[in-house]
């Protein structure tokens, strides 16, 4: 991270920024005093950099157990007329969204911004949500910045927004700008308020008495929207062929247009602020387009609400509308199926005017397809060497074939969903929501009356647990669900990068703070609880098998720090023996990289055995363990920095 | 954006996940923005400590801030940490004059290492560079960083000889100020050196006129 030119304070300076930190910069220009958020890919680094600032810089921030909770506390700093932002990914708005169609209605004091990460292609997500339906469902304005800079410069605005109409707003962040860096002009930076203070005479309710305030705030927002620096339109006066553009689609566009050399012909509306739509604005580019192409990220939202815009107007030409709703605006898999890409751009905008636009040159395609090559694999995710989840699906996979009743497993959501994967075993059969494995073992286990005989493991995360397991493993031992969880505990937020959660014993800020531990809040709901290191093979399949023995809803964790922790130092490393590896000849069907795969366990075709390579393996000593001729032993390297 | 070189450049750094793509993208960019161009990064993370393909975008413009992606067909220069990805990533998005510097040490992907894929000879992954690219550069970038004292800083060993190729608009010793601002004492010395280990090694090596085919 570039904390350093986070905590620059001469304004004018360019800077390169990654769109997370130009949104926390945006913040701290704006006179952030609260930010709460819980992590998840891509929006993690934004609450990241602000709370590696916020002791010297005089603010607070926390990683919150869950989404929600990060909401109500921001909530609660604006109501006591500090500014606050909130930060998530698109699914963790699902589990805030009780609480903002709620906040809606109450409004809101001090500026409140909520940052709502989409992830179109699912880089680091399950899923394609488009933030933008909830909040419309919600009445809150949605805001999308197309450049790095322009988020920095968007979240300075918002706050005054949101003061000037008395609601939260939204920041709609998608990954090509959250995980872009770019070159970014500093403003100056201003300190938090020192008078935070609640009203006595003031109240926040939600009640359906502020459903009509609640619209009239939205329509005072539209008519901000229709001067708002962030929507510009480039291009002839009157083009026939106009462009309707937001986030990361407006620089593709513009790009694509100039690629073409049709910036004489094709209009470009750039939207920063797409809902509620800027009516004045757009339907002024309507008189004159003929055709109507729209680039926006996942669904066809803006595509939808300009074709309405249109239909109200009394006076109208007939114009085409282009987008993912009209499928001429589509990925290899399809309108609204994976992210926006310039070769899409340029696809449709080629379409659009008839042009063509050759991308190699020199018959580079034709020479690249005539290489004397086979297919190039592909490369699947994979568990990291040394990774203690791999053991742990191993342990859990061992103890379920030696149980015998065709055990289920339900999976949750973090590193571990790899579960569902080669270097899980495939052993995890449901992935749903964060918390969900535990409600539905709960459910599962419940089946006895009606013939079920299945044991059923759930499996969950450390931060997964605190964030939403906790209120289904109540449900569970409340209801008495025979149900095994295994908590795969490796002592960090791994997935998101390593945020600390509450049985850490580290606060976001890096101070430190009494740790929670996830088995004093089992045992408080009157659990036993068995504890295991997942890398001690023999003892982690034994404890699993035994518990899958006794009645009840039973916890055991399986503890071992992430491979990739700065703090989990290699201090060994693996070596096949060549003279005791026999390969092939075996018949353990090169267990240690075919069925084990852990990926430092490579094959060395020259020598017909396996080889660890030394650039990859951990020592975490476990195929040591597994092999079934002990050809591997782990040996001491020598400290290595870094 | 297929214009001067000098002023709009297009990078692409391919590798495979936990390979150190993300640092090495930003002491690129963070590098030219203090030579005073405008830099946009486009990268994929997240899942990428996984195992996955990981790829960054690193563009340059003196006028104008583009876009965090590189349409296909207009890279300049492919900056690779592993063979197969390198040829991957030149066969989508290379032109002829692509240039490409390339670390040789192969990480196999877990459909090799299961039997439901081969993974191509590494004579022929490097040939079918030389017969696609303008230029192709073999760093071994990897046994550079071991004689840095650390295996894993081949990302800055082939940085360094990026560096050191000449196909930048910026001297090499523009990134000695932003290796000592990023990196704490330890990590400082020991990339430090994978880096000024890979300049050596650029140019020894691309005093030999590059094999060419195709």
């Amino acid at each position: 991270m570039s904390l350093q030119a986070l905590r620059i304070p001469t304004p004018g300076q360019v800077v390169v920024l990654s769109g997370n930190e130009a949104i926390a910069r945006g913040a701290m220009e704006a006179g952030l005093g609260y930010a709460a958020a819980y992590p998840g890919s891509p929006s993690s680094e934004i609450l990241a950099s602000l709370a590696a600032v916020s002791r010297e810089r005089g603010f607070y921030a926390e990683w919150s157990t869950n989404e929600k909770v990060a909401m109500e506390g921001a909530a609660a700093a604006s109501y006591a007329g500090v500014r606050s932002i909130t930060i998530m990914k698109a699914d963790g708005l699902n589990v805030a969204m009780d609480f903002m169609t709620s906040l809606a209605y109450a409004g809101t004091r001090a500026g409140m911004v909520i940052v709502v990460s989409d992830d179109p292609g699912a880089h680091s997500s399950t899923k394609e949500e488009d933030t933008r339906y909830l909040v419309r469902a919600a009445h809150l304005p949605v805001l999308e910045a197309a450049t790095v800079d322009e988020a920095k410069t968007m979240v300075p605005w918002a706050f005054e927004l949101s003061e000037a109409i008395g609601l939260p707003v939204v920041l709609r962040n998608v990954t090509r700008i959250a995980h872009a860096r770019g070159s970014v002009t500093l403003g100056p930076l201003t300190p938090p308020t020192r008078e935070a203070r609640f009203d006595p005479n003031a109240r926040y309710l939600t009640l359906s008495l502020f459903h009509p305030v609640l619209h009239a705030r939205i329509e005072e927002a539209r008519a901000r929207f229709e001067t708002a620096p962030f929507n510009r339109y480039t291009g002839p006066a009157d083009a026939a062929r106009l462009v309707v553009a937001c986030g990361p689609g407006w620089t593709y566009a513009t790009e694509a247009v100039e690629l073409l050399g049709a910036k004489g012909e094709v209009g470009v509306l750039k939207l920063g602020t797409t809902w509620p739509l800027p009516e004045r604005l757009v339907a002024s580019h309507l008189t004159h387009a003929r055709e109507v192409l729209f680039l926006e990220e996942v669904e066809p939202f803006l595509e939808t609400e300009v074709k309405s815009l249109w239909a109200q107007q009394t006076e109208r030409g007939p114009v085409r509308f282009l987008g993912k709703a009209s499928a001429h605006v589509a990925g290899p898999s399809g309108p609204s199926i994976g992210e926006l890409t310039p070769e899409i751009a340029i696809k449709a905008i080629a379409a659009l005017t008839g042009r063509e636009l050759e991308v190699h040159g020199n018959g580079f395609a034709e020479r690249a397809a005539k290489l004397a090559l086979p297919d190039l694999p592909p490369r699947a995710l994979a568990f990291c060497a040394g990774c203690p989840h791999r053991a742990s699906y191993w342990a859990i996979k061992s103890a379920l074939e030696l149980d015998g009743r065709k055990g289920v497993v339900v999976g949750d959501i973090g590193c571990y969903t790899l579960g569902v994967m080669q270097t899980g075993y495939f052993t995890v059969k449901t992935v749903h929501a964060m918390g969900s494995a535990v409600g539905l073992a709960s459910g599962f286990g419940k089946l006895g009356l009606l013939g079920f005989d299945q044991p059923v493991v759930a499996v969950v995360g450390d931060s997964t647990f605190y964030h939403a397991a906790i209120p289904a493993l109540v449900n569970a031992r409340y209801n008495d669900s025979p149900l095994l969880l295994v908590v795969l505990d490796n002592c960090t937020t791994a997935m998101t990068g390593h945020q600390p959660h509450p049985g850490t014993g580290r606060s976001a800020a890096g101070d430190p703070a009494p740790p929670l531990p996830i088995e004093a809040v089992a045992r408080g709901l009157g659990l036993d609880v068995d504890i295991q290191d997942p890398l001690r093979t023999a003892e982690a399949v034994e404890s699993v098998y035994r518990l899958l023995q006794t009645d009840g809803t039973k916890v055991l964790i399986l503890r071992s720090p992430c491979a990739l922790l700065p703090s989990t130092k290699r201090t060994h490393r693996a070596v096949v023996d060549p003279a005791r590896c026999v390969g092939e000849s075996c018949g353990c069907n090169r267990f240690c990289n075919r069925v084990f795969s852990c990926p430092a366990l490579v094959w060395d075709g020259e020598r017909g055995c396996a080889r660890v390579d030394d650039v990859l393996c951990a020592g975490c000593g476990v195929c040591v363990d597994l092999c079934p001729r002990g050809a591997i032993r782990l040996e001491e390297t020598a400290a290595i920095a870094g | 954006m297929a214009g001067d070189p000098v002023d709009r450049l297009n990078v692409v750094i391919a590798g495979v996940g936990g390979q150190g793509n993300v640092v090495a993208s930003d002491i690129l960019a963070t590098a030219l923005s203090r030579a005073g161009f405008r830099v946009s990064v486009g990268e994929t993370f997240g899942a990428s400590q996984r195992g996955g393909s990981v790829m960054s975008h690193v563009r340059t413009a003196r006028d104008a801030t583009p876009g965090p992606l590189v349409p296909k067909g207009l890279v300049d220069v492919v900056l690779g940490f592993e063979p197969l990805e390198t040829l991957r990533v030149l066969t989508d998005y290379g032109q002829s004059r692509t240039r490409v510097l390339v670390n040789p040490r192969p990480i196999y992907p877990l459909a090799v290492q299961i039997g439901e894929g081969t993974y191509p000879d590494p004579g022929a992954l490097l040939e079918s560079l030389r017969a696609l690219a303008a230029d192709v550069l073999v760093v071994e970038g990897t046994e550079l960083a071991r004689r840095a004292g650390e295996v894993k800083a081949q990302n800055l060993a082939m940085l360094g000889a990026l560096a050191g190729s000449g196909w930048l608009p910026i001297a090499a010793e523009t990134f000695d100020a932003v290796l000592a601002d990023r990196f704490g004492d330890d990590l400082l010395r020991v990339n430090r050196a994978a880096f000024r280990l890979g300049i050596e090694e650029a140019s020894r090596i691309s005093r030999v006129p590059a094999s060419r085919a195709g």
